[in-house]
């Protein structure tokens, strides 16, 4: 009983032990390799400067802007393209061309247009979480059953959007909260990135702390990503349950 | 007896899956439904049963011809209702919600449809489910949610798609004797497809052949015995014979059956 929980735990338990050694051990430089020891300090130092909070709530901003807006264009655009064949004409070779250019590529775009302000790191983030919500709506909306609306059609629900509501939506609802929760995961990777070059947010306060060599106060930030992309995901799977309870 | 649906000299250009056929589905198809009247639809796959039914329920254009129903139009009821052959339940609608489905859109206040939600599942044998999701139900339950759910509309006719095609034997006999219970306390007309013989004959007043390339139908048999019926009484094993040899007289050297 209950012997996942603890074999999780002693795996990470080991892991820190084996990482606190070799920090120890002097094979490595500390500012390579800091202890883990030392991370507990470096986070309180960082709270009380008030960077850390200063940072946390900088990049949470970008990030909730990138997403919002890039899962709702995303969704927008993807069930639009599934429900009418003549915008997937014109979008088939658009997508093609636009969706393999990573997030990143464009930063220079992104300062030309918005300058290194607040709106150039939420339309980064908000470009790779696009792509993840456009494709799986697109997915999502094509692949509702076809039974499904003949039903609709036979019980008087024949207008487009009385089918929209009662059938594609929530057919479709399964596979675009899976692409939402995979652009959530998507936006945290892309937070950092988008700030590296200047906008202030827990990716500027990484590149600084970098540049002295503090790698223990990288490693905090890290660890506080990996925290946030926790939090928002386990709030969202709450949500994702009690909205798609009618699965097994 | 007033007749309730009439085709004449029906012509479909549109195959079951509504993609335009190259050649005619029908040719010529007269048929003839009495209200309160049980008729079963037989014919080998592809004859074009469920396309007719679809044209009926006018879920496909024909493409020439006359389909004229005699029904009562009213705000409060929908004078056709389908049943089909997967019991095509919204996996994300509690049974009720899947039964209310057909009422949205009609003029039925919360309390009538409640009350009528309440009837059709005790028709069917389901009071106690109606708060069930469909994935916790067995594949006959869910079908008689999807005869509940075209009942509570309280059409003139029902059209039902094999919808007991996909059912082991025992389930299978159960939801005939059921069917022909419900048929019995509300009255209504009912088009029946299968390619059962045997059910088509212990359920139907009259059996019709469905056939031949373009389709029409070939052949229109009274079943004489009464009801209640039995299944091994001398009347049906009779007619089931007559049937199997004219569905065979039709078919012989045309396309397997």
């Amino acid at each position: 009983m209950n012997s996942r929980p603890l074999a999780s735990a002693t795996g990470l338990i080991v892991f820190l032990a084996i990482w606190e050694a070799i920090a120890r051990s002097g094979l490595v430089a500390s500012t390579l390799l800091p202890a883990p020891s030392v991370l507990p300090g470096a986070l309180i130092s960082e709270v009380s400067l008030g960077f850390w909070h200063a940072m946390v709530i900088a990049s949470m901003e970008h990030y909730l802007i990138g997403l919002f807006l890039g899962s709702l264009l995303g969704i927008a655009c993807g069930m639009a393209v599934a429900l009418f064949p003549r915008v997937d004409a014109t979008q088939a070779w658009l997508a093609r061309v636009l969706r393999p250019i990573p997030p990143l590529a464009w930063i220079p775009f992104a300062i030309i247009w918005f300058g290194v302000s607040q709106s150039a790191a939420a339309f980064i983030i908000s470009i790779g979480i696009f792509w993840i919500n456009y494709f799986a709506a697109l997915t999502a909306v094509e692949s509702v059953d076809k039974e499904l609306i003949e039903l609709s059609n036979a019980f008087g629900h024949r207008s487009f959007f009385a089918r929209l509501v009662k059938v594609i939506l929530p057919g479709a609802a399964p596979g675009i909260l899976g692409g939402f929760r995979a652009g959530l995961g998507m936006g945290w990777m892309t937070v950092v990135a988008a700030e590296l070059f200047g906008i202030i947010g827990i990716g500027s306060r990484m590149m600084e702390a970098a540049g002295l060599l503090a790698t223990e106060v990288v490693i905090v930030y890290m660890l506080t990503i990996a925290f946030l992309y926790a939090v928002s995901d386990t709030l969202f799977v709450r949500v994702r349950d009690r909205l798609l309870q009618w699965q097994q | 007896m007033a007749a309730i649906v009439e085709i004449d000299n029906l012509a479909a250009a549109f195959d079951a899956n509504g993609e335009p056929a190259g050649s005619p589905v029908f040719a010529n198809l007269d048929l003839t439904i009495e209200r309160g009247e049980f008729v079963t639809l037989v014919g080998p796959s592809g004859a074009g049963k469920s396309t007719l039914l679809r044209i009926i329920a006018d879920l496909m254009p024909a493409r020439q011809g006359n389909v004229r129903k005699t029904m009562q139009q009213s705000a409060q009821r929908r004078p056709i209702a389908m049943v089909f052959q997967e019991a095509r339940l919204m996996p994300w609608r509690r049974v009720r919600d899947n039964i209310a489905f057909g009422l949205e859109g009609l003029k039925v206040d919360k309390g009538e449809r409640d009350r009528r939600i309440d009837d059709v599942l005790r028709l069917v044998g389901l009071a106690d489910y109606g708060d069930r999701w469909p994935y916790e139900l067995s594949g006959g339950q869910r079908q008689r949610v999807g005869i509940a759910r075209a009942l509570a509309v309280d059409p003139d006719l029902l059209l039902m798609d094999e919808p007991f095609g996909a059912l082991d034997a025992i389930t299978r006999q159960t939801l005939q004797d059921e069917l022909l219970r419900i048929w019995h306390e509300t009255g209504k007309s009912v088009l029946f497809v299968t390619h059962d013989i045997d059910e088509a004959v212990y359920l139907g007043d009259r059996v019709l052949l469905l056939g031949g390339s373009p389709a029409t139908i070939t052949q229109s048999y009274d079943i004489a015995a009464g009801r209640p019926r039995r299944r091994d009484q001398e009347q049906v094993t009779e007619a089931v014979t007559r049937v199997k040899r004219g569905l065979s007289q039709t078919f012989e050297g045309g396309a397997g059956i």
